[in-house]
């Protein structure tokens, strides 16, 4: 295979992959919002600061995943 | 030309001009010109604030100010007052420098440097937050200021019982675990606010070549909404990493 080809592969592969763990997190914490919004209306506002920071977190997972992605294909 | 059939992309901030031995970067040089503004701005509000009639601006900073403060204060209580300045100064900080990464000519202006004895160009304004070096600082003032804000709080004897306790053997074990995470809080700080500015500065980027009108403009208002969530998130997990390190072990 040409290191070309190999650094493609590579690219492709950290980023898909580093995707799916934060892809399945953010679901599951945008799931368990709107479950405690239904239980709870009067909290939005709490209901919401919390899910965005905890979706940040999560997203900060696939973030590294792009750097080094972006490391592999630019570097 | 070769050089201008793809997108103009790197990860580190370029080199524009030396001044008096120093590699002035295009990272570098945004950041002083939004250090001008925001000064610029402080003094304004100082003076409108000691003045008798006082302008709109001065009601938009309170406005902004106040809503920062409430923030912090269901986190700290009744520590905010001395905390405030900082995590404000760093939510503002970051903000601006977020969004003026965004505005047109950033990255599409570009100066012919010479590199290695050959000329090439190079974008002459670049976001700040998307060079690692600032992130990195940014990351370690905030997480060396938490240990030092722990040892304020409960002395010397306090801060290393938090990790290390003599009752406990088992502790040593999860202290020295506690300590690493300590260190890549500062990884995980940087990487974060730099990833996602580097990443919507690629994407719009990526985006205008792909359909050159209109297409970038929904990405657009995203990275504004990215800029402000990741100022919010640094300076929210400043405020929460700070609210454990001052409270007292039981």
């Amino acid at each position: 295979m040409a290191q070309e080809a190999a650094k493609f592969l590579a690219t492709a592969l950290a980023i898909g992959l580093g995707a799916l763990g934060p892809g399945i997190g953010i679901g599951i914490i945008g799931g368990k919002a709107v479950e405690a919004l239904g239980r709870n209306p009067e909290a939005e506002s709490a209901i919401r600061t919390t899910m965005i920071l905890a979706i940040a977190f999560a997203e900060a997972v696939a973030i590294y995943a792009l750097v080094i992605a972006l490391i592999i294909k630019f570097v | 030309m070769e050089e201008h059939s793809k997108p103009h992309i790197s990860i580190k901030a370029e080199k524009i001009f030396h001044l008096f031995g120093f590699d002035i970067t295009n990272s570098f040089f945004l950041s002083l010109i939004v250090f001008l503004i925001f000064t610029i701005g402080a003094f304004i509000y100082y003076y409108q604030s000691k003045s008798k009639n006082k302008g709109s601006f001065y009601y938009f900073v309170n406005f902004i100010v106040k809503s920062l403060y409430d923030l912090f204060y269901s986190v700290l209580k009744k520590e905010t007052d001395y905390f405030f300045p900082l995590l404000a100064s760093f939510f503002l900080f970051i903000l601006f420098q977020n969004w003026f990464g965004l505005l047109p000519g950033v990255g599409s202006l570009l100066i012919r440097v010479k590199e290695h004895g050959k000329l090439i160009s190079v974008p002459l304004l670049r976001a700040n937050t998307a060079d690692l070096n600032t992130t990195l600082a940014l990351a370690i003032i905030s997480v060396f200021l938490s240990q030092v804000f722990a040892i304020k709080y409960l002395g010397f004897k306090g801060y290393i019982n938090k990790f290390y306790r003599l009752k406990e053997p088992m502790s040593f074990f999860i202290g020295t675990l506690e300590v690493i995470s300590e260190f890549s809080k500062v990884i995980s700080f940087a990487f974060r606010l730099f990833g996602n500015v580097f990443a919507g500065e690629v994407l719009l980027t990526i985006i205008a070549f792909l359909i050159p009108i209109l297409a970038s403009f929904p990405f657009l208002l995203l990275e504004v909404f990215v800029g402000f969530i990741q100022a919010l998130v640094f300076s929210m997990l400043t405020t929460v990493f700070i609210s454990v390190a001052i409270a007292k072990h039981h």
